[in-house]
């Protein structure tokens, strides 16, 4: 059976070393920033990763409606594709700087992009 | 719906109403102040029913094995029943030692203990009077290097406490402690990592606590504390830290006044601005962060943003009880 992504690229400990570069690049960025409950910044990190490790193709539960469920509040609050294509940049960034393959980061990018109708709640 | 059964009484919960918010909207006096699952003033137990796991987080293993949970953090899924809690599983007393100002606003309160405690510093207690009104106080001392308990504790207008430790507590009477809690405190293991504290007001107390069972532990690597205050009479401690400083090359302490023209010696410009601006890379460093609540929430921000672990930094907000008569919303 073929490798998935999720290990070719190292598993965990890829998730790991981009979870806090993305994490700190969506922060940073104030056109998205202010869509993040930073309240509890422990339980941001780890939606961060659990989002990371599906797009990476990795174990999880995440699931569609789940993206659905946690993003409708924000689509009401005025998110729109502007804000996903943002931090979709920010994780191409993430996988070029963690000097991920361009195939494999293309297929990353796709997975994420699929997700675009469910984030949005359309 | 799950019904709440305490004492003789069984309350409706409405949805996503804590256990604590139920009691307290229909007139039962229950104890809390941070309604954030921090302070562990609002700790009951169940007797009957099933606890979430979220509302016995970071409780010990003790406590949770009788059913103690955070009832401020406490939604019940179904029917539950719960009581105050046995005294004697929580609370010992002590007796208090001295009294002194610090600072015209800041007293030092020494207290001794029933039976010795073992904890780390720059941990917090739950210190309890005789009617029963309870606060939480970090810890000011160092286990080995203090024989007695100590706090600091910050004259607050209408901080129904503070007043009464100002005004009416006396030497010799005894207070009952709860704890030692949290986990804002030294590890050894690591002793060259960088180390960097940043605190306002009474935060110090515990930040120069950890700094002084640090460098007790033999850290070697940087330790750098800033304390931040309006006025220079609230750098209480500036003489002792700079003592400290002087006898310790890896140890750092600057008084920061973000009032007008600070006098020589003390850095222009709230504790956190001036703490990034000398140390803008944190890759590798703990830190560690006390005091009032948007400071530590937004200097946590920073520091993750330049560069430290989130699992590095330690945060421990000074939540007060007289701004937290409404229920916190729900998590989303």
């Amino acid at each position: 059976m073929a490798d998935t992504i999720y290990q070719k690229i190292g598993g965990e400990a890829a998730v790991n070393a981009a979870v806090d570069m993305f994490y700190r690049k969506v922060l940073s960025d104030d056109h998205i920033s202010g869509y993040l409950d930073n309240t509890d910044m422990d339980a941001q990190r780890e939606k961060q990763k659990a989002f990371l490790t599906m797009v990476f193709g990795g174990p999880n539960e995440y699931t569609g409606k789940d993206l659905r469920t946690a993003h409708a509040k924000l689509v009401e609050q005025g998110m729109d594709d502007s804000h996903f294509d943002a931090v979709a940049g920010h994780l191409q960034d993430t996988l070029s700087e963690l000097g991920v393959p361009a195939d494999i980061a293309g297929e990353i990018m796709t997975v994420a992009a699929g997700t675009r109708s469910e984030v949005l709640n359309r | 719906m799950a019904t709440v059964q305490f004492n003789d009484s069984a309350y409706e919960g409405q949805p996503s109403e804590t256990v604590l918010d139920t009691l307290l909207r229909h007139g039962e006096e229950a104890n809390y102040s941070c309604r954030k699952g921090s302070c562990l003033n609002c700790m009951m137990q169940a007797v009957e029913g099933a606890v979430p796991e979220k509302a016995q987080a970071g409780l010990r293993d003790t406590l949770r094995a009788q059913g103690y949970f955070l009832s401020c953090l406490c939604r019940p899924e179904s029917d539950i029943s719960v009581v105050q809690g046995e005294d004697a599983a929580l609370y010992q007393r002590a007796v208090i030692l001295s009294r002194e100002l610090l600072a015209p606003d800041i007293c030092r309160v020494v207290l001794e203990p029933a039976t010795p405690l073992y904890y780390h510093a720059g941990q917090f207690l739950n210190l309890r009077r005789r009617n029963g009104l309870s606060r939480s106080y970090s810890l000011a001392c160092v286990p080995n290097l203090d024989r007695y308990l100590e706090f600091h504790i910050k004259r607050l207008a209408g901080g129904q406490m503070s007043n009464w430790v100002f005004d009416e507590m006396q030497v010799g009477e005894s207070v009952d402690i709860q704890g030692p809690n949290g986990c804002c405190f030294y590890l050894p293991g690591d002793p060259g990592q960088g180390l960097l504290m940043i605190g306002n007001g009474t935060g110090l107390a515990p930040l120069a606590a950890i700094a002084r069972d640090a460098l007790n532990d033999g850290h070697n690597g940087p330790i750098r504390l800033y304390h931040g205050s309006r006025a220079e009479g609230g750098l209480y401690l500036q003489d002792r830290l700079l003592d400290l400083a002087a006898a310790n090359a890896n140890f750092s302490y600057t008084g920061c006044l973000s009032g007008a023209a600070p006098p020589p010696g003390h850095a222009r410009g709230r504790a956190e601005e001036v703490a990034f601006g000398e140390i803008p890379d944190l890759a590798g460093w703990r830190v560690y962060l006390c005091g009032n609540p948007p400071m530590v929430e937004g200097a946590k921000k920073r520091a993750f943003l330049a560069g430290a672990d989130l699992k590095e930094i330690y945060a421990d907000a000074f939540e007060l009880k007289e701004l937290r008569a409404a229920p916190r919303p729900a998590p989303a």
